[in-house]
């Protein structure tokens, strides 16, 4: 019976990795770049949640909504203002970047906020539900965020299949000069990509906060990492693939917390990562694009 | 593949980068000024007492509490007539917790002629600095430095439990007072105040009759999912779960405890104070949290009332327990310069030998604890304090 909690737990704390690397993957698959500064969008997220539900009073709903719209627009900007510039600089200037952007996003939360715990409060008013007479509780959040993050992926997927919008993303990331010979607009399709992720990371981040509501500058850090690692345990810029390695990442750290060791479960995580990658070097969804010369 | 191998190097980058905030400077800290001791006596007529600890920058809260509460020790006492007939003076320096700061302060206080040192506030400057007093043989009394290495020469004491000694006294505590037989005990692994206080609780457990059920642990770097400790803990049967780590992660602890339905007794050190001033925390998720703190400002003992309104009218805030270790430590010098029957003549090295014995025969009732005494290895020997939270405030047990 604990099995199956364990195994829940997992795929609850999975599913949030799986809505993070969600935005990763996004980013990373149309617009080639590794936007560290995610996990700290979500933050901003959970902040602007936080303000917007206890200071000003509004219902979870709006509030969701305001940082989904905050969230876009600081995406936009930080994609205008620190990573347009360096369109044609290496890829390693461009990480270097979204690592100091990460900072300044901790750092000015900081400035703003104080480095003191905050408590968050749920968004989700869905309730628990108990099976075997209550030997198992799967929470609201839970829910929520599988549902949401099934819904986010499906939409996505379709989004970049159907729409004119998501063609030219996918033309983009075939051949960016390709693609501005066709008459696709190369840096209003990479706007609108980092739009679409940082509204991924506003929800991300209600759900973050309300499944696990602590709120300070540095909470979307490590599991934006750790999300990060999903994306790639699933193969990077593989939509599918980054819920399948949120989910899977999840469920192994927490069995291994349970039936090996608590201080180890990080060790035994990163360990899966690397026997994957050795066996499968592009993850487990990840295409082997052949370089054209 | 290159762009794989940039991937690690980045994301080591950000980890290592995380990881440096703490560094210790202490290496640096030898290099203090090699003055010659000054042999000289001070004027001779007033003890001169001196303090270091933060008062400016992110440790600012403690600093700033040390210096208060020991201002209200110094007044009271010298409104009532001084020790052995002369005045205190105090003088208290800034070294913004900072281990090479924290030097320069206490050779500053050096230069005006310091006969005795309170002090420092945090744990990685009062090592650096008792290196320096022990050379040159200057009685300190660190008020709050907990980690094992502040007092490891003869010439330097406590009044806060040591970071092993919280386990020691969490695990008399709940043997001695029937709490729970069974155990969890949830520890972040990556953190010497947790680990240390859990190694030792361990140990002792066993002299009490605790059966610790489960010892789970987490890292710095995996502190939001604590379902499964938790479960394990309630799989196990655990009546009491011993939490020895800080507030935060603690809130969430029993944020998550309470949606799984598992609801033990849950025991914290001082790591746990000040879990009720989280922003938006739902107190009734702490209630009935028993935690091991040596000073609660609602106390209803006489001391604490008449220390509590003054600092209230004096600061305009009310003190936490640094200040009210502070306020022991001048009281302890006071009673140890009373024991040694000191005179205001005698130079510093002079007095720190004779304070070092007077130190082992002393007893004090304090706020931090009654009855505290002292072993020549500078620890504290007192009963520990325990409140429980009851309708969101401490109340004494």
């Amino acid at each position: 019976m604990s099995f199956i909690s364990y195994l829940i737990n997992g795929i609850s704390l999975g599913s949030i990795y799986a809505l993070i690397a969600l935005g990763y993957t996004m980013v990373y698959g149309i617009a080639k770049m590794l936007n560290f500064a995610h996990g700290d969008i979500i933050m901003i997220g959970g902040f602007t949640l936080f303000v917007v539900m206890n200071t000003l009073g509004l219902p979870p709903l709006v509030a969701v909504l305001i940082a989904i719209a905050i969230c876009t627009a600081l995406g936009v900007i930080i994609e205008k203002v620190a990573y347009k510039p360096l369109r044609q600089a290496s890829p390693l200037a461009v990480l270097i970047t979204a690592i100091g952007v990460s900072y300044l996003l901790q750092n000015v939360a900081l400035l703003i906020f104080g480095a003191n715990t905050k408590l968050f409060t749920s968004v989700v008013t869905v309730p628990a539900i108990s099976l075997a007479e209550g030997q198992i509780n799967i929470s609201g959040e839970t829910t929520v965020t599988i549902i949401a993050s099934i819904i986010i992926m499906i939409g996505l997927m379709l989004f970049i299949k159907k729409s004119k919008a998501g063609q030219a993303m996918l033309a983009v990331s075939e051949d960016k000069g390709a693609a501005e010979l066709m008459g696709i607009n190369v840096n209003a399709t990479i706007t609108l990509t980092f739009a679409i992720g940082s509204a991924l990371a506003a929800i991300a981040g209600a759900l973050l906060c309300s499944a696990y509501p602590t709120l300070t500058p540095y909470t979307g850090a490590m599991p934006g990492i750790k999300a990060f690692v999903a994306a790639v345990f699933g193969g990077i810029g593989s939509i599918p693939g980054a819920f399948i390695g949120g989910i899977l990442l999840g469920i192994i750290e927490n069995l291994s917390k349970a039936y090996i060791s608590s201080q180890m479960a990080d060790a035994i995580v990163f360990a899966v990562l690397i026997v994957v990658l050795l066996v499968k070097p592009t993850g487990i969804l990840g295409k082997k694009i052949n370089e054209k010369v | 593949m290159k762009k794989a191998l940039s991937f690690i190097l980045a994301l080591s980058m950000v980890v290592s980068l995380t990881a440096c905030g703490n560094a210790a400077t202490s290496d640096s800290a030898a290099e203090g000024t090699e003055a010659a001791a000054t042999t000289e006596a001070a004027d001779g007529t007033t003890f001169k007492i001196g303090g270091i600890g933060p008062v400016t920058g992110g440790a600012a809260v403690y600093g700033l509490a040390v210096k208060n509460g020991a201002q209200i020790a110094i007044d009271e006492i010298n409104a009532a007539g001084g020790v052995n007939g002369a005045q205190l003076e105090f003088n208290f320096q800034d070294d913004e917790h900072d281990a090479e700061k924290s030097v320069n302060a206490y050779n500053t206080l050096k230069d005006w002629n310091m006969q005795m040192l309170m002090g420092t506030v945090t744990s990685t400057p009062c090592i650096a600095v008792a290196q320096e007093s022990n050379n040159d043989q200057i009685f300190q009394l660190t008020p709050s430095g907990s980690s094992v290495p502040c007092v490891q020469y003869d010439n330097a004491f406590r009044i806060c439990f040591s970071d092993p000694n919280q386990g020691l006294k969490s695990a008399q505590y709940i043997g001695e007072n029937g709490l729970a037989s069974k155990v969890a005990v949830i520890y972040d692994s990556s953190d010497v105040y947790s680990s240390g206080i859990y190694e030792k609780f361990v140990e002792e457990s066993k002299n009490q009759n605790i059966e610790v059920v489960a010892a789970e642990a987490f890292t710095a770097d995996s502190k939001t999912d604590f379902t499964v400790q938790l479960q394990k803990a309630k799989d196990a049967g655990a009546e009491l779960v011993f939490l020895p780590i800080y507030y935060s992660e603690a809130a969430l602890i029993l944020a998550q405890a309470n949606t799984m339905g598992f609801a033990p007794q849950f025991f914290g050190c001082d790591g746990l104070d000040g879990i009720l001033t989280v922003e938006n925390f739902d107190t009734k998720l702490a209630e009935n949290v028993m935690l091991l703190t040596p000073f609660a400002a609602d106390a209803t003992d006489d001391l604490t009332k008449k220390f509590v309104e003054t600092y209230k009218s004096k600061f305009n805030e009310t003190p936490n327990q640094f200040a009210a270790d502070a306020y022991d430590a001048i009281y302890t010098i006071k009673a140890a310069l009373e024991e040694a029957k000191a005179t205001p003549d005698m130079n510093a090295q002079d007095l720190c030998e004779v304070l070092k014995t007077a130190m082992t025969t002393i007893t004090i009732d304090g706020l931090t604890g009654e009855g505290m005494s002292w072993t020549a290895d500078g620890e504290v020997n007192k009963a520990p304090k325990a409140v429980k939270i009851v309708n969101g405030v401490y109340t004494a047990m």
